[in-house]
């Protein structure tokens, strides 16, 4: 074996290494931080915790205002965002193919999905909070959200769409059916799969959202729990930041406790994404 | 019959409609409030002053300092997270075995779906007292740490979009560097990459446009001075936190402050914009060479 063989055996030994430990890097910090969250946080989380008000006093506040809160947006937006994403998503991969105005929209779709979240805020300060007097309440950050998250949804719609196979499109033509009637009947059934997994990672990303909600003005201090949209409302990740910025010890517990909470919801939600998408690959073959 | 389609169409266009709705309420809303903002203070001094006081009594509207601060804590971030992305991205590929890509890769995905203001808690209350064990002059608040955290952020964007684009290599140019007798490592670096070349720009682009925009951790962790500097080891500030301070501040609308956060995301909207086209831009135009 020549000189210069037996080097690029080593060098292509050692990235295989190198590879791998780069790749374990990640996964190794999220553990590391995982585990530091739990020593922190998991003795603070009792019933007390949970259904508890806000206060001054690190040890007797609870995140009940701010989770009911976060139910309150992750109900809101879901009810605001999916019909009108969906309905976008199959528009622009059934009807609008091939014209300047669905070229149009696929670039601002690709340029919206790329605009920091903080901007989505400013957007819903004027609009909804100053224009449409909404004020600093439920409705006005679910909208918020809900334009923020849309162009998710739309991709995962279109990508979802995509997969289903003409032929079976064209079968359900053959039948006599409409165009709606096919899309109604054949394309989103074949497609739910895919378009709930884009919904369910489009949500878990807005009740995790904080930026765009401290702009439009989501107070971190609610000494009461909502009962109407119109209502001011904190979310856990307001509550989480508002804690984080506090001096106090017994705060960054509060706030350790409080991010096992939020992060146990991300997880499930991804999982249970993650868990759809594979069904659904596996279970569609045509 | 007819009619109900059409009905359905006009609906569902509408729905299409309302994320070119979004855009035009975007720029209007930056562009009006901009402009007034513009009408009080001069656009040179906005450009090169070199302080940002606007919450003092004397007030000085250089955006220079945040512009700084959100630079160089992207800098960091992406100086971090491009070789461990990238690597990831050509290990995957060529390396491991299909399963162990198969698991890894949703695990790498959950580093982008933790809320950002978690990461904000890991770089205060973890990695900067980590790195202050070392650093001597390392402040409470800083870039590094923030930018650092923010890397760990962005590695899965990195390494999964790369790795998507060495994935779309057809295979034969592999088997034709296999073939010649390449090593895995020559075949990465030398045939896979440079072909895959306009996906990984791609990749990082989006990713340093990710970083500029990024919020909850700079705010939480860089601190809130603005300043004109490359140290990554003082408090400084981002655009987007100062959009943050000021809101979480009780500022009248209408008042100069209150326009200040307008300005401020205007600039962030440019620079985050032309990234977005240039992306874009690079994706249509190289996307279909190997088709």
């Amino acid at each position: 074996m020549s000189n210069a063989t037996r080097i690029n055996r080593i060098k292509d030994r050692a990235f295989k290494y190198i590879g791998l430990f780069c790749t374990l890097f990640g996964i190794i910090v999220l553990a590391i931080f995982l585990i530091d969250i739990l020593i922190k946080g998991i003795g603070r989380i009792d019933w007390a915790f949970l259904s508890s008000l806000p206060s001054r006093i690190p040890e007797r506040a609870g995140i009940l205002t701010a989770f009911v809160g976060t139910i309150w947006i992750l109900i809101l937006t879901a009810i605001i965002a999916i019909p009108i994403g969906i309905s976008a998503g199959i528009y622009l991969e059934e009807y609008g193919k091939k014209s300047r105005m669905a070229n149009l929209l696929e670039i601002n779709i690709s340029n919206l999905a790329g605009i920091p979240s903080i901007i989505y805020g400013l957007l819903g300060l004027e609009i909804f909070v100053r224009i449409m007097h909404l004020g600093n309440s439920l409705i006005a950050g679910a909208l918020t959200l809900s334009l923020l998250i849309l162009p998710i949804i739309i991709v995962a719609t279109r990508e979802a769409i995509k997969t289903v196979p003409k032929s079976i499109k064209e079968a359900s033509f053959g039948m006599g059916a409409t165009k709606w009637q096919t899309i109604r009947q054949i394309t989103l059934p074949a497609a739910a799969g895919g378009i709930l997994t884009g919904i369910i990672l489009a949500i878990s990303r807005a009740i995790g959202e904080t930026a765009p909600l401290i702009v439009i003005g989501a107070l971190a201090y609610v000494p009461f729990t909502p009962e109407s949209p119109m209502d001011e409302f904190s979310v856990l990740p307001m509550q989480i930041f508002n804690w984080i910025s506090r001096p106090q010890k017994g705060f960054a517990i509060n706030a350790a406790a409080a991010i096992i909470i939020l992060l146990a919801i991300t997880f499930v939600m991804n999982g249970i994404a993650v868990y759809l998408r594979n069904r659904w690959q596996k279970k569609i073959r045509w | 019959m007819k009619t109900k389609e059409k009905v359905i169409e006009f609906g569902l266009g509408l729905s299409a409609l309302i994320t070119i709705l979004t855009t035009v309420g975007i720029l209007w809303v930056l562009l009006v409030e901009a402009f007034s903002f513009f009408g009080k203070v001069s656009i040179i001094d906005f450009l090169t002053d070199t302080q940002w006081t606007p919450l003092f009594d004397e007030k000085h509207f250089g955006i220079l300092p945040l512009v700084a601060g959100t630079l160089l804590t992207t800098f960091i971030a992406v100086l971090f997270a491009l070789p461990i992305g990238l690597t990831i991205a050509v290990y995957l590929n060529e390396y491991a075995y299909p399963g162990f890509r198969k698991t890894i890769k949703p695990i790498l995905e959950l580093l982008a779906a933790v809320p950002t203001v978690v990461y904000g808690f890991f770089a205060l209350q973890v990695v900067t007292p980590f790195l202050q064990s070392f650093i001597p002059g390392l402040a409470g608040f800083n870039s590094l740490s923030a930018g650092l955290v923010m890397g760990i952020m962005i590695i899965p964007l990195i390494s999964s979009l790369s790795e998507d684009a060495l994935y779309a290599i057809p295979k034969s140019l592999k088997e034709a560097s296999y073939g010649m007798g390449a090593t895995r490592f020559q075949t990465a670096f030398k045939v896979m990459v440079p072909a895959a070349t306009s996906g990984i720009v791609v990749s990082v682009i989006l990713a340093i446009s990710r970083a500029i925009g990024e919020t909850m951790i700079v705010a939480i962790a860089a601190g809130q001075q603005p300043r004109l500097t490359a140290n990554p080891l003082v408090p400084i500030e981002t655009i987007t936190t100062y959009i943050v301070q000021v809101s979480l501040g009780d500022v009248p609308q209408g008042s100069i402050e209150y326009q200040t956060i307008f300005a401020a995301g205007i600039t962030l909207f440019i620079f985050t914009f032309t990234l977005n086209s240039v992306s874009y831009w690079i994706k249509k135009k190289f996307q279909e060479k190997y088709e």
